[in-house]
Formats: C-alpha cells, sequence, structure tokens
C-alpha cells in the first residue's frame, strides 16, 4: 500500500469515508475529491431550516481544521473525468492524476431533468447549497412559487417556502403525492398539512410545457389550464452519477452494481451512497439503491471498513425521515415488501403502520406525527425487521404493549 | 454555589428510559439504566438541537430520535457520526423516592 486511498465524491457519504478511514487507524494518504467549494456538507438541510434561515451556512461534516488535523487532503472545485484501472490511477479536471489503491465512488445522484424546452433561469432544481441559496432569494411573501414533483425535497421546500410567506402551488402528476416508498394513508395526513397551511396541492396534474420568458413561468398543464410563477422549482426524482463508472467499464444497473461488501466489478474500486444499487440483505438480497442520509453515511462507512480488507456485508435497514411544519415522518424499511398492514395509534394524532409479509415478518414501518412522537417506536421496528422478527399483529396493534418488549421474544 | 433539584419521581421513569425535564430555562434528559441507577445529561442533542428524551435508550446508550446519534448518557461520551460533541453530564442522587439533580 503505497498510493492511498482516493474518494470520489465530498458529499456525506464521501465525507464519512474519509473519517472513517482514520478512525480505522488507516496511516495512509486519503485524498477527497469533491466538484462543490465546500467542505463536505450535509444536504437535508438545504431544504428544511437553510430555506428559512436569513443567513444561510452550510452545515459542514468536517471542518477544515478537523481535515488537516486528520491528513485528510481535500481537492474541491475538481471534477474526476477519467479512471485508468490498469494502472490505478484517477485523473481530474484540472489535469492532475491521482494514484490510488483502493478507489471509492460516491459520486452521489443529480436531479432528475425535466426533458422540455423552454426552461430559463426561473426554472430551478435543489441539490447543491448554491441551488439552496438560488431558491432562497426568491423566497419572499407573497412571491409565487410553483413547485414540480410532489416528492420529498418538493413539498419540504413547500413547507419552507410557506414559512417564509411565499404563494405555493405543488404540481403532481401522480394521483397522489409521495406516491413511490410512502404508505396513502400517511400522504394524506401530509397532503392536509400543507392545505391547511396555505399551499395550493394539484395532483393528477401533468405538464405540457414550461414558458420562461425571464420576468416569470408559465407553467402549462396537460389539461389546457395554466399559472405563472415567479420560480418554478423542478423536483421529480433524482437519478445516480455513474458516468466516470461506466467510461471506466464497470457494471452500472440502476447505478453502480456493487456487492454486499460494496465491491464493484473491479475489486480495487467500491461504490456507496445515493451513486451505488446494491443487494439488500434485509430483503433477501433484493438489489436497490437509496437516496438517503443515512444510507449515505452507512455506506461511506462501511466502504472504508471494506477498503481495509474488513469483508464485511451490508446489513442496515433502510430508514428515511423527513420534516414539514411541525410534523415528522420516519420510514424503516420499504413499504412495498409488505402485504398487510396493521396500524398503532401513539395520541396526538401520531401514528405508525407496520407492515408485514405473507409469512408474518414485519418487513417496513412507517410513521408520522408532531414532533418527534414516532421516532423511538421506528428504530425499535428497524431493529425488529433486522431480525426478521414475526411479531404478533396484536401487539403491534395495542397501545398497551411496549414494543420493546417484542425485541425480548 | 450549585443546588440539588427535584427533577420527578422515582417510578417516573421506567427501567432503561429516558425523561425530559425542564429547569430555570434550560432542558435536561433524566434517565434510568437497566440496573435501575439514575443519570442525568443535557436534553439536547449536539448535532441538530433535538430533545434526547425523544429517543431510544438501550442499555448504557441513548440515541437521538433524529439522526441516530448515540451518548452514552452515563459518561455524556459521544459514540460517532454523526455527533462528536460529548453530551454535559449532572451528578444525580436518589433520596425518598425523588431524583434529584445538581445543576451546575
Amino acid at each position: 500500500m503505497q498510493a492511498g486511498m482516493v474518494i470520489i465524491g465530498a458529499g456525506e457519504c464521501g465525507g464519512r469515508a474519509a473519517l472513517a478511514l482514520r478512525e480505522l487507524g488507516y496511516d495512509g494518504s486519503v485524498t477527497l475529491v469533491g466538484d462543490e467549494p465546500h467542505l463536505p456538507y450535509e444536504r437535508p438541510p438545504l431544504s428544511k431550516d437553510a430555506m428559512i434561515s436569513d443567513a444561510p451556512e452550510i452545515k459542514a461534516i468536517a471542518s477544515d481544521e478537523m481535515l488537516t488535523e486528520k491528513s485528510i487532503r481535500h481537492i474541491h472545485s475538481v471534477q474526476a473525468v477519467g479512471i485508468d484501472r490498469a494502472a490505478h490511477t484517477v485523473r481530474l479536471s484540472d489535469r492532475s492524476v491521482l494514484p490510488y489503491d483502493k478507489l471509492l465512488l460516491a459520486t452521489g445522484s443529480t436531479p432528475r431533468r425535466l426533458p422540455m424546452p423552454g426552461l430559463g433561469a426561473r426554472c430551478v432544481y435543489l441539490r447543491t447549497f448554491a441551488d439552496a441559496l438560488a431558491i432562497r432569494s426568491h423566497l419572499s411573501p407573497g412571491n409565487r412559487i410553483a413547485i414540480i414533483g410532489g416528492g420529498f425535497i418538493g413539498l419540504e421546500l413547500a413547507a419552507a417556502s410557506r414559512k417564509l410567506g411565499a404563494a405555493v402551488t405543488v404540481i403532481e402528476a401522480q394521483p397522489r403525492i409521495l406516491m413511490r416508498g410512502v404508505p396513502a394513508e400517511i400522504a394524506e395526513v401530509i397532503h392536509a398539512a400543507h392545505e391547511s397551511e396555505g399551499v395550493t396541492v394539484l395532483t393528477g396534474v401533468g405538464i405540457a410545457d414550461l414558458a420562461d420568458d425571464g420576468a416569470k413561468v408559465r407553467i402549462s398543464f396537460a389539461d389546457g389550464r395554466s399559472i405563472d410563477a415567479d420560480l418554478a422549482v423542478i423536483g421529480i426524482g433524482a437519478v445516480p452519477v455513474t458516468g466516470l463508472a461506466a467510461e471506466a467499464g464497470l457494471t452500472v444497473d440502476n447505478g453502480i452494481a456493487v456487492d454486499g461488501e460494496l465491491q464493484t466489478s473491479d475489486p480495487d474500486i467500491f461504490a456507496a451512497g445515493d451513486c451505488c444499487s446494491f443487494p439488500l440483505a434485509v430483503y433477501g438480497g433484493r438489489r436497490v439503491r437509496l437516496e438517503a442520509w443515512r444510507n449515505a453515511q452507512e455506506q461511506g462507512a462501511l466502504a472504508a471498513r471494506n477498503m481495509l480488507g474488513a469483508d464485511e456485508a451490508h446489513a442496515a435497514v433502510p430508514w428515511f425521515w423527513s420534516d414539514q411544519y411541525g410534523l415528522s415522518l420516519q420510514i424503516a424499511g420499504l413499504s412495498d415488501e409488505g402485504k398487510t398492514t396493521v396500524r398503532r395509534d401513539l395520541g396526538d394524532g401520531a401514528f405508525i403502520l407496520f407492515h408485514l409479509a405473507e409469512d408474518g415478518r414485519l418487513v417496513s414501518a412507517s410513521g408520522i406525527g408532531p414532533g418527534n412522537a414516532v421516532a423511538r417506536d421506528i428504530r425499535l421496528a428497524e431493529m425488529l425487521i433486522a431480525r426478521r422478527a414475526r411479531p404478533a399483529p396484536e401487539a403491534l396493534g395495542s397501545q398497551d404493549v411496549k414494543l420493546k418488549s417484542l425485541l425480548a421474544a | 454555589m450549585s443546588d440539588w433539584v427535584e427533577a420527578c419521581a422515582a417510578g417516573d421513569i421506567d427501567e432503561e428510559d429516558v425523561m425530559r425535564f425542564d429547569h430555570g430555562g434550560r432542558t435536561f434528559a433524566i434517565y434510568r439504566s437497566p440496573d435501575d441507577d439514575y443519570f442525568a445529561t443535557d436534553g439536547l442533542c449536539t448535532h441538530e438541537k433535538v430533545h434526547l428524551a425523544d429517543g431510544l435508550v438501550m442499555d448504557d446508550i441513548i440515541e437521538c430520535p433524529k439522526h441516530n446519534g448515540r451518548f452514552n448518557y452515563k459518561t455524556g461520551a459521544a459514540r460517532g457520526a454523526p455527533v462528536c460533541v460529548n453530551l454535559a453530564t449532572y451528578p444525580v442522587k436518589v433520596e425518598a423516592g425523588k431524583v434529584l439533580i445538581q445543576i451546575g
């Protein structure tokens, strides 16, 4: 080992991987390459707190001092443009070449683009801190914000925009918001919260055209209606960043394909976080790709261990959260794995839906409620899911039975 | 001098559980360990100011309800990402069935 470890992508996943390599005692060189000008930072606040703040700041994963202290070389504002697998080198956009012993691709995802002409400066996406700042400058009382796509980023942004007094319309092509991965019963609670906060939520409405004349955006719907907005934010999902991997001849299958140890088809190259698809052990190896903060963090750390030869398989249960107004949603597992559902009410309107497979195994749990009302029980559910437990449906549904008692069973 | 403040009755907290306690404009978390000892820490996670009392206690660990930051509530030690700043802890005693904490 002489060339050291190189990590492409300085987001949550790459940042955590770099720190983990040092925590594990690795003393070779660690180089973190990012295309943004900032320190590695947390993205979740971009659609939440950063939007409401008068002077948004990045929430750094590691300070400059910490990176220096840990001898992590952070190369920013630069893209990786090619991998020479035979030579074990990565070429960067500033023409420098980095040798590696092991390489981690933590290239993340990028907003899915709306395939339409006419998108101007008032039609934007949210992924980076710079994107967040640009959107923030439009969020003032009475300004009209159209959000295309009723997914998490759009809805969180809608909530933040309302807090600042903007007039918000959410436009979703599917019959309901949060169609992907969120049970209808929970999506209804979120939909109602947005309407009671004054957001216009349009569902089942396709977009026919966006026309940005520089002063406003005219959004024409498939049904012939149209609205005008001062800013259109497009939040219709994300796609994995796989170009570098594909050009290097690595297998790509809805993301950079890795095995349970996060190894790509090249044993010296790993991939982790939003950019990779991996076999999810808890569901018998079903290949998934997750766009989630905790997954990025866990896989970053796991990749670091495996780059050092731990040979450890991914075992975590997917976990996701969203905050909108005073409501918090948490999901453990993937709800589409379930066949039957048991509801548990926690008081104050908070509830959890437990999803069970045909054989009675708990496969996922989705909860919503004020503050962190569902957090503890979702965490316990996550542990039950990881254990492949088959808890009695009556116990799951009864407030009188503590979930923690089911763990001991 | 710092005073002992009555936080709750000993029976108010289940074993291996946590309760929020607000006093003098500050917020604390009071823990009862599986072996029936009591502990106190600052009430907010050092990562994003979330009330730890909504989190899960497992053995001597409190896990933040938001982002799963973990702390040893007996020592306040942060146990890995995303938390890196330790929690402040406070002396606790139980007298006549009451849990008292010493707020510095």
